[in-house]
């Protein structure tokens, strides 16, 4: 008989690594997990600013946080962003993965790129630096992977067959991988947000926010608190599922 | 990095598979690794700790023809 799953109480020696964390939902994640006293590695693709200002929140705050760059959509990039973090901040055992970008238009003109590009980073991205993470994750007896997926996917968007691709794929993923290494102390869920106010959705019309039974657009640390509560040690027995925060746009 | 010989990499081998959650007298050479209820998630695991250990990479493929103790420790070895 398999041992049994350990009983998740994270070690003291992990840290946490944020994909895009350089400003919307991954700085509240960061932020959020820096709290919850995990050092943080602060990924940022582009925006260099963006994620010092994350990193001086969190140290300001009392916390420990590192700024670490990489393009999340090229193949080499999820074991020099691990390889970089381990040396600074130790093993990474909890990763959020949360950088993503959309590229819109109608299926019917969409282009390869803007196809691939999306899938390439929303999906593929994740896929890589989980499956890097989860080595050392399965060897420690502990590890937390949150995907940060959409309420589009799971349901229509026009105007998004990529990014809803993406999303529902990252779900699939979530799903799968939490199922192969439950028994490791390892969990994998993923946070479906609705419409949250970020840089991201600020051309949406402000009219599709009636549509909300909330009656207003979900604010970051909104999504963050269910980030980090997928990562705490309460959370030990929940994996493979989807947490909708979407103030009910979905119900 | 630890020097490959074939005492070390059954020691390595044996405390894996005790870590794995198999009872330490029923391993032997020629025991299955199905009768120690080893299965591709260990085996997986096993992959990563030869090779922090060994430096010694074994593929997914590689795995697929293991079937008990003594062929894990042969395909260690002969690939260092």
């Amino acid at each position: 008989m398999s041992k049994p799953t350990p009983n998740g109480t994270r070690p003291e020696d992990g840290c946490a690594l944020v994909t895009g964390a350089s400003k919307g939902i991954g700085a509240a994640c960061a932020q959020a997990l820096a709290a919850d006293g995990w050092s943080v590695g602060v990924h940022f693709g582009n925006d260099a600013d963006g994620a010092q200002a994350t990193v001086d929140a969190i140290t300001k705050a009392g916390g420990r946080a590192f700024a670490i760059t990489g393009d999340v959509g090229h193949p080499d990039s999820a074991d020099a962003i691990f390889s970089a973090l381990e040396a600074e901040l130790g093993t990474v055992l909890a990763l959020v993965n949360n950088a993503g970008i959309r590229d819109d238009g109608l299926a019917m003109q969409l282009s390869d790129d803007a196809f691939d590009r999306v899938l390439q980073t929303n999906l593929s991205g994740a896929f890589r630096l989980t499956r890097r993470a989860l080595g050392p994750m399965v060897r420690k007896r502990y590890g937390r992977i949150v995907n940060v997926a959409s309420i589009v996917g799971p349901r229509a968007n026009a105007g998004q067959a990529n990014y809803a691709a993406s999303k529902a794929g990252l779900i699939g993923l979530t799903r799968t991988v939490a199922a192969e290494v439950a028994r490791r102390g390892v969990t994998v869920n993923a946070v479906a947000p609705g419409f949250i106010a970020t840089d991201m959705t600020a051309d949406i019309p402000q009219d599709q926010l009636g549509a909300i039974p909330a009656r207003r657009p979900g604010r970051p640390e909104e999504v963050a608190a269910c980030v980090a509560f997928l990562a705490s040690d309460a959370a030990a027995y929940v994996t493979g599922t989807t947490l909708t925060v979407d103030g009910g746009l979905s119900a | 990095m630890a020097t490959i010989t074939t005492e070390a990499v059954q020691q390595t081998v044996t405390d894996a598979l005790v870590s794995f959650g198999a009872e330490p007298s029923e391993i032997a050479m020629d025991t299955e690794l199905t009768a120690l209820d080893i299965d591709s998630l260990d085996l997986a695991e096993m992959s990563q700790i030869v090779d922090d250990e060994y430096g010694v990479s074994l593929k997914s493929t590689d795995v697929t023809t293991i079937k008990t103790v003594g062929d894990i420790i042969e395909l260690i070895v002969s690939k260092a």
